[in-house]
């Protein structure tokens, strides 16, 4: 090839004088001083040309960007010295709705943070074996509608690992899988975003070692209608989430914008959902909503496909530790809710669920046993708020739900060797402690 | 690496020393160039594709100028597109997407016409563009500047997408696989002049968008294809269909009959149907990305010509990851009511975090917005 290559450029060295003049190009004008010029022509380049097994490397320091990085070779390794040590700045982006956009497989990126994208932070659309290490995603403002929409954001992925990473600020999620198969979610920190994690139309996730604090919703799992893949197959555990109270500051029209301030877990219209092990504490709302489709404000035959299922099925709630929680719910329903039915100084049980169950399935007036909502946490209670007939027969009996469902399997990821499962906990404790 | 680039480059040795002086250029022209794909001039000018000769940017021999239905909006730059294909061979024709032989370069220059102190000139007009008699062929650089000019080579594994920028002089255009921005003023005819990015895509944004079977992510032209490309151009020897002109040279093979061909409407051709007129400008600004394979897969929206499910056109459908994108609105469209559909939100938006297309533009297309207004606002129905 190469001599057909050289072949062809004599060919045009002896003919390109006649009509044409080289010259050098102008540089750009500069737009923004604030701006690494060369150093993100150089990393663009580099993203670009990059081969697999190209290990990228991003040095120390704070680098300014305004323009959005992809990468689209699959084996390729991008790493930083640090979540707080390489940081890639999108303050003042003037192109690109991400930061990075990745469309490739066995893709690693690790030890480096994306800060203030106008968009996504890190986006992987499609690809296999995705890690994602010790990256922190921040908006440095704080919670703001203005804010990029997601953090983390693998999506139409399979087999993905997010670990030790560390999300703050998105006015969507902070760390949000959507589309995807096998995928663990496991020791990282979401904070100050509207949805912590978020578990979306995901098939098989396991969410655990995880603290998710000071969202409006700590960790959700959805399915949303007229998405190629309905989720399923999802456990929570081990994770603390604690007082996801800050004001839902999502854009109005988006799924996560009709999440109650104070929702420590959400589910809704997932089904299989295993929670359990838990350390749920302090969600002002409730430390667990379960839903379905309808109380998203969305549902008419209009706006959903035919086959879509709106009803959480299938949710098993057990061995999970509650505190405090419940005492000053969001939505003014669910205020009235809290005022009439447990007072002034009460509160709502630890599990709030709308009630709605798919009364076509029923056989002899009960749910099958797999498609019920089973509890075991003690004396955790559960309230069923009637939704579908407007909060008439709210009901407090746990006795429907004293039950038990067989549990799901544990997701396992053929590059996620127990060694590198040590490693991954022992980050979680140099994050614990970056942050505190 | 097959055996036509080295015939190729021995026919183009053949050809320009026998053809010397005897081509359209006033000077001797040399043929086109073929490169491999490791072995990319830095300089757009050793393609020999289109060249400044004289006061004007020509075409080479065979390297013939087309024209699509509806473009592609691109911050209202004016684009001059090209084909060329190794002698002796033609695209197969299909309905949605020619087989181009391997050797096939295509090129689109982008490029303002001038609007007085150094600002670009916002016009639909692109007669204006051109040296006097010579429409569809010969740039007069005296009124254009030249900002860009992307080739698509179609290489035995799939195509490869190469950016080059223009210099301040405009003599050359320079490889830049991380693109450019460029602070441009745009002048409205007899109107305002404004600020704005201009802003050359990276080499992976080209494939962001050419993919628009984002899985396989081969690239693929977007625009020459039987339904954009079915209208008349002004060649030299006479105003003739595109589709047949391209078999009349032997550019391709397979063509059926002319009447039967699929053909999309001109967006700004107020005579036909609005719902022809918007669809075909969703077709080309959206469905590459907005199609079943298309990167736009995961928000399950599909803007591509051949969709029929109008909740999948957007039609009450809510949005699954819209973010800032959703403009405060519920639905993608709500039937007669452009000011309540996100659809309408994000193409009027200019932010880069919520506007649509992604990439591709900084700034609104108003005659575009204001088609999708028309088409949303005429659509019946409601979504309760």
């Amino acid at each position: 090839m190469k001599t057909l290559s050289y072949m062809g450029a004599i060919v045009a060295v002896v003919f390109a004088s006649a009509c044409s003049q080289g010259d050098k190009t102008d540089r750009a004008n500069v737009v923004d001083a604030t701006v690494a010029y060369d150093f993100q022509k150089q990393l663009l380049s580099q993203l670009i040309s990059a081969k697999p097994g190209d290990v990228v490397q991003i040095p120390e320091g704070k680098f300014q960007l305004n323009r959005s990085l992809s990468l689209n070779i699959d084996g390729v390794t991008i790493r930083g010295a640090g979540m707080d040590k390489s940081i890639l700045s999108f303050k003042n982006q003037i192109q690109g709705a991400e930061g990075l956009l990745v469309n490739a497989s066995n893709f690693i990126i690790e030890d480096l943070a994306i800060e203030d994208t106008i968009g996504d932070a890190l986006k992987v659309n499609e690809g296999e074996n995705i890690i994602i290490r010790n990256v922190r995603v921040e908006w440095t403002n704080g919670p703001a509608t203005e804010n990029g929409a997601y953090g983390i954001y693998p999506v139409q992925t399979k087999n993905t690992l997010v670990e030790g990473s560390v999300a703050i600020g998105a006015s969507d999620a902070g760390i949000y899988v959507g589309q995807s198969r096998n995928v663990i979610v496991r020791n990282n920190r979401a904070e100050f975003n509207v949805a912590g994690i978020e578990i979306e139309n995901t098939i098989g996730a396991d969410v655990y070692g995880n603290v998710a604090t000071n969202n409006t919703g700590g960790i959700l799992v959805f399915n949303m209608p007229n998405l190629p893949q309905p989720g399923h197959s999802t456990r929570v555990y081990n994770n603390k989430i604690f007082k996801n109270n800050t004001e839902n500051f999502g854009h109005e029209g988006t799924p996560v914008a009709a999440v109650p301030a104070g929702s420590g877990v959400v589910i809704n219209s997932n089904d299989k959902v295993e929670i359990f092990n838990n350390e749920i504490a302090d969600n002002d709302t409730a430390n667990i909503v379960v839903s379905s489709y309808f109380t998203s404000g969305y549902y008419s035959d209009k706006s959903t496909q035919k086959d879509f299922d709106p009803y959480p099925e299938g949710i098993y709630i057990y061995n999970n530790h509650f505190v405090g929680g419940g005492t000053s719910p969001d939505r003014l329903e669910l205020k009235a809710l809290k005022l009439t039915k447990f007072g002034l100084n009460g509160s709502l049980p630890d599990v709030l669920w709308d009630g709605v169950i798919n009364s076509e399935k029923l056989v002899n007036g009960k749910l099958p046993d797999d498609l019920r909502l089973c509890m075991d946490n003690g004396d955790a209670g559960i309230v069923n708020v009637d939704f579908i007939n407007d909060y008439k027969n709210i009901s407090t009996d746990i006795a429907p739900h004293k039950c038990h469902l067989s549990k799901l399997p544990q997701v396992m990821l053929d590059f996620d060797q127990p060694d590198t499962k040590q490693e991954g906990e022992d980050h979680l404790a140099v994050i614990e402690g970056a942050n505190e | 690496m097959s055996s036509w680039e080295l015939r190729g480059s021995i026919v183009a040795l053949l050809l320009a020393a026998v053809l010397s002086g005897v081509s359209g250029c006033e000077k001797p022209r040399s043929q086109v160039a073929v490169f491999g794909v490791d072995a990319i001039p830095a300089h757009l000018s050793d393609w020999h594709l289109i060249e400044v000769v004289d006061g004007v940017l020509t075409p080479n021999t065979g390297v013939v100028p087309y024209d699509l239905n509806t473009g592609l909006f691109t911050d209202y730059a004016h684009k001059l597109r090209t084909v060329w294909m190794p002698a002796g061979t033609s695209a197969i024709y299909d309905k949605e997407q020619f087989e181009y032989p391997v050797g096939t370069i295509l090129s689109k220059t982008f490029y303002y016409p001038k609007g007085g102190d150094g600002a670009v000139l916002r016009t639909d007009n692109f007669a204006d563009d051109y040296a006097p008699g010579r429409a569809g062929e010969a740039l007069d650089m005296a009124r254009v500047r030249l900002m860009e000019t992307r080739l698509l080579v179609r290489r035995e594994d799939g195509w490869q997408a190469l950016p080059y920028v223009w210099n301040a002089a405009q003599t050359e255009a320079v490889l830049e696989i991380a693109g450019e921005v460029s602070r441009l003023h745009l002048k409205a005819v007899g109107g305002e002049t404004s600020a704005f990015n201009y802003v050359v895509p990276d080499a992976n944004q080209c494939a962001g968008c050419h993919a628009d079977n984002f899985t396989g992510r081969e690239i693929s032209p977007l625009g020459p294809r039987a339904r954009h490309l079915n209208k008349r151009y002004p060649y030299r020897g006479g105003t003739e269909n595109q589709l047949v002109y391209w078999q009349k040279i032997g550019y391709l093979s397979g063509l059926p009959e002319l009447d039967s061909l699929p053909s999309l409407a001109s967006f700004s051709d107020a005579d036909l149907p609005l719902e022809e007129r918007a669809r075909a400008y969703l077709d080309i600004n959206c469905g590459h990305c907005h199609n079943p394979a298309g990167a736009a897969d995961t928000s399950g929206l599909m803007l591509n010509h051949s969709e029929t499910d109008w909740r999948r056109l957007g039609l009450c459908k809510p949005p699954v990851a819209a973010g800032t994108g959703s403009g405060e609105r519920l639905f993608a469209i709500v039937p007669g009511e452009p000011d309540s559909s996100i659809l309408n939100f994000r193409v009027e938006s200019a932010d880069p975090g919520a506007m649509m297309p992604e990439l591709g533009r900084s700034l609104v297309h108003e005659e575009g917005a204001e088609l999708l207004r028309q088409w949303v606002a005429a659509l019946p129905g409601t979504c309760l």
